[in-house]
């Protein structure tokens, strides 16, 4: 595509850190033909994950674990990568980037990202060896090895990455000491409660501080071998780490004459005072402050991608950051205000037992900022409601000061009864015994570690509970799994659904890869697990922008067909409402015999399944069908059973068949967090079984009851009663309703079932039934998400591309 | 079918070009009519793996629609992982895939199979 005669805009970007580089795949992925991209870094390396510096420290990552562009990102996106060139003058006349190597550049538009660097205190002694910053790769480095050298580390600087530097340093091996000005650690985010907490916890795992010291020298002949305080004291060291802060790297666009302050000034599209040259991420100054985090300049970067591609856009107006401290067996978090004042209403709690914390702070009754520490829960909703300044109510407040209910009966006893050859998980087979042997003798200590190295639990999850009393009872108090802060998504990340959710919404992503990268998973290619979810909640947050990412399905979902086990396939057609004409079934005969398919069956949900066709069979055969795909092998809406009702049966008292039908044309092809099933009944008798459905409706003659949360599967559950409405009207609004709620609040792979009891009913019908206002946004929200929808198999008959790309096989002779 | 090389004991075979398989998806090549099936991995622009088109598990089933994940794939039937550069099962199931050799040639794809007498 590049080349002579390539006609695009020319886009520079100069610095390939995380901010510029965020910019141009938003760039990419908005208008992926709109520039030519040239990209100048002065650090010899791709672009890494800088927040995750602190990992590479403390060892628990490699630097290609934090990589997040390598090289051959660039070479697919046709971006020049210039490494280890500096630009050295920006011409803003002649729009032109004078380089190191003496070249330059043309440039249509500039984006700088130079970041920023750290403070070094200037002091008698700052250039001695054995000092270093905590800020790119050569520090990390420099820590490293001098820790294989010399036994004493002094930090100047008790903030986030000063603490970082200190763990990662005692982690390596030396004796660390925190040199800090101010009586508290982390006076900018913490409250002297959590910074105390925290002071506490990090002594206790090694580290010493010196508080309220001001540094005034570094002695030493050629290397610091002490530090002066200004109170006459001083402190013996071998090497020193500064971490006192950071300035926002903009020399560049001060000698070229683009107006800045303490960084580059830019409006709030990321524009400078030059024509064309925008600045992004922590080098530039937006509204008077400069930021040090990464959300920022995500949020910034976004702006600036639809700016720069001529979409519309709301202006940035500042963020208010959360900050987290990236220490491993240290949480702590903080959003917005953190500090009592008088205007402030605060609600604090505190356990001494747990060396727990929480305190959040109201203006006029409204969410402002919140401080965490040790119990992380809330952190992911916490921070949401702090930027919205939600309004505190009696809800909310219950969830957060929480009221556990006490169950008296000993869950336990059943599974100490268990003979030890007795099957847990009946899919893999796997023993009580099995599952014991693998606590005591190979020391596992959650489901998780169960699952990876057991099997169990891993196909239905239906035994997990059980998993969980087992570990209970071989590990007694030992066992935290299921009392655990926070539920990860599965084993490639530590972060929550929650956390996953608010970073697709608040970051603006959009791709598979793209989450696992920003929140920076372990696993970076993800698994069964992860990719599929990840895949849900993107088309859940943003149905407009989502594109379904077929390497990221399970095949049935990916294929649009139910996988057997011999590798053929079975169909389904939808027949709404279960309801079929001679015509469709001469067809259907047809197509069985035509292709020869193994089984013609009746299925639970009132349905006809062609069993045994071969994978590349499957686009002819919806061809011949000419029947819209019946979503029986997804996470979806499937099917609305129902009784023939009023227009039959001699019981009947409302038209069962005419609303199973309505609803199911209405919100067929819909994604959910499990399969959904809905019954429509004409009268109590139930003979289309809505007491086992996750949405089930009962007619009588005044008009009908709602059933929810039912389930005929693994776990056997009786639907609870939702309300009682009298016209069709609320019944279908109700519906939708329900079901955009549980696609909002359920975890991927969690049945109705299992979320009517997590949520609890009475939350359930106080956010639907109750709330007409919040039933509404619901109603539209899900209107929206029905618009982008359309029949999957069409478009496969349609396109020949897709039938090459997933189900045609090569034939060699 | 012809083979355009070989090395040793190993006949290599054109079985299609680059653009005829999908990235981070499998794709099924047949040898013969109801002979070995070969399933072919695609993990980026110029990296492909082939494993024979059985999963590991002592049950049975397909290899090539299953989730790819670095270089893993994910059986589609039971979930089991299997490395796709060695063919060898992970913990906790257990088991062997034939692999086999494969290189490019341009944008032509080869595939390795022994040529035992």
């Amino acid at each position: 595509m590049a080349g002579l005669h390539d006609t695009r805009e020319k886009l520079i970007l100069i610095g390939n850190g995380m901010a510029g580089v965020n910019a141009i795949e938003q760039v990419l992925k908005l208008a992926p033909d709109k520039y030519q991209i040239t990209v100048i870094g002065k650090e010899p390396h791709p672009n890494y994950n800088r927040i995750q510096l602190s990992y590479l420290l403390e060892g628990s990552k490699t630097f290609e674990e934090i990589i997040l562009n390598d090289y051959s990102w660039y070479e697919q996106h046709g971006i020049t990568l210039l490494t280890g060139i500096k630009a050295t003058h920006i011409d803003t006349e002649s729009r032109r980037v004078q380089l190191s190597d003496g070249t330059s550049s043309d440039y249509d538009k500039l984006i700088i990202a130079t970041g920023s660097n750290p403070f070094m205190l200037p002091i008698p002694g700052i250039h001695k060896e054995g000092i270093v910053s905590f800020r790119d790769l050569q520090d990390c480095e420099r820590m490293t090895s001098a820790a294989r050298e010399w036994k004493k580390a002094a930090v100047i600087g008790g903030g986030l990455l000063g603490l970082e530097a200190a763990k990662g340093l005692l982690k390596l091996g030396m004796e660390v000491t925190v040199v800090h000005l101010f009586p508290d650690l982390m006076e900018r985010q913490l409250d002297p409660v959590a910074s105390s907490m925290l002071q506490a916890e990090l002594e206790a795992q090694g580290i010493r501080f010196l508080l309220n010291k001001k540094t005034t020298a570094i002695d030493g002949e050629t290397r610091v071998d002490r530090l002066q305080f200004e109170d006459g004291s001083s402190l013996e060291t071998d090497f020193l780490v500064m971490a006192v802060g950071i300035l926002p790297e903009a020399t560049l666009a001060r000698d070229c004459g683009i107006e800045t302050a303490r960084g580059i000034i830019v409006d709030d599209f990321m524009q400078t005072s030059a024509p064309d040259v925008y600045a992004v991420g922590e080098c530039n100054q937006h509204r008077g402050i400069c930021y040090g985090l990464v959300a920022p300049l995500f949020e910034q970067g976004a702006v600036l991608a639809k700016h720069l591609c001529g979409l519309p856009v709301e202006p940035y107006q500042g963020t208010i950051v959360s900050t987290k401290l990236k220490i491993s067996g240290v949480d702590v978090f903080s959003a917005g205000e953190f500090q009592d004042a008088p205007e402030l209403d605060v609600i604090r709690m505190q356990d001494h037992w747990k060396k727990t914390y929480k305190k959040v702070l109201l203006r006029e009754n409204r969410i402002v900022g919140c401080v965490l520490f040790g119990d992380m829960t809330d952190s992911a909703q916490l921070s949401k409601w702090v930027k919205v300044h939600e309004p505190m109510t009696q809800d909310i407040h219950e969830q957060l000061v929480g009221s556990k209910h006490i169950d008296d009966a000993d869950p336990l006893s059943f599974v100490a009864a268990m003979p030890s050859d007795e099957i847990v998980c009946g899919c893999n087979g796997v023993t009580k015994g099995m599952i014991m042997h693998a606590i005591t003798n190979n020391g596992l200590r959650t489901v998780d570690e169960i699952k990876s190295s057991t099997g169990a639990s891993r196909s239905c999850g239906g035994c997990k509970p059980m998993v969980e009393q087992i570990l209970t009872l071989a590990l007694g108090d030992k066992y935290e799994g299921s009392h655990s802060a926070v539920e990860s998504l599965c084993g490639c990340t530590t972060h929550s659904r929650e956390d996953v959710i608010a970073a697709i919404r608040d970051k603006r992503l959009t791709y598979v890869r793209e989450v696992m990268n920003v929140m920076g998973w372990q696993n970076p290619e993800g698994c069964t697990k992860c990719r599929p979810a990840i895949n849900y909640y993107i088309g859940m947050v943003w149905p407009d922008a989502f594109q379904d990412e077929k390497d990221s399905r399970f095949v049935n979902e990916r294929l649009h067909a139910n996988i057997q086990k011999d590798g053929t396939y079975s169909v389904v057609p939808r027949m709404y409402g279960g309801v079929t004409t001679p015509e469709q079934l001469r067809k259907i005969a047809d197509v069985a015999d035509k292709f020869e398919v193994k089984m013609v069956k009746v299925t639970g949900g009132q349905r006809l399944d062609l069993l045994g066709v071969k994978k590349e069979d499957l686009p002819r055969v919806w061809e011949d069908l000419g029947m819209p795909s019946g979503y029986a092998y997804a996470k979806a809406i499937r099917t609305v059973k129902t009784c023939v009702g009023s227009t039959f049966c001699r019981f009947g008292t409302q038209d069962s068949l005419s609303m199973g039908i309505l609803l199911e044309k209405k919100f067929e092809r819909l994604w959910m967090p499990a399969k959904f099933k809905m019954a429509v009944n004409g009268c109590p008798r139930n003979c289309a079984e809505p007491a086992f459905k996750d949405f089930g409706i009962i007619g009588n003659d005044g008009g009908w009851e709602i059933y929810v949360g039912g389930n005929g599967g693994i776990k056997l559950r009786a639907a609870d009663l939702l309300c009682k409405v009298k016209t069709d009207e609320e019944l279908i609004e109700l519906a939708g309703a329900f079901i955009q709620f549980y696609r909002e609040t359920g975890k991927y792979g969690e049945r109705t079932s299992e979320w009517v009891e997590r949520l609890g009913l009475p939350a359930i019908v106080s956010e639907i039934v109750e709330n007409k206002a919040r039933r509404e946004e619901l109603m539209a929200s899900i209107e929206r998400a029905l618009q982008g929808l359309y029949d999957p198999w069409g478009e496969v008959v349609e396109s020949e591309e897709l039938q090459h790309r997933l189900y045609e096989h090569i034939q060699m002779t | 079918m012809e083979a355009v090389m070989s090395k040793g004991e190993v006949a290599y075979y054109p079985v299609g070009s680059l653009a005829d398989f999908p990235l981070h998806l499998g794709k099924v090549v047949k040898l013969g009519s109801g002979g070995t099936e070969i399933a072919i991995f695609r993990l980026d622009e110029r990296t492909l793996y082939a494993l024979e088109n059985r999963t590991g598990h002592q049950k049975g089933g397909p290899l090539a629609e299953g989730l790819v994940s670095g270089e893993y794939v994910y059986c589609p039937l039971r979930d089991c992982k299997i490395s796709l550069v060695t063919g060898e099962v992970q913990l906790p199931d257990t088991g062997q895939v034939e692999t086999f050799p494969l290189c490019l040639e341009g944008d032509v794809v080869l595939v390795g199979i022994e040529q035992n007498g």
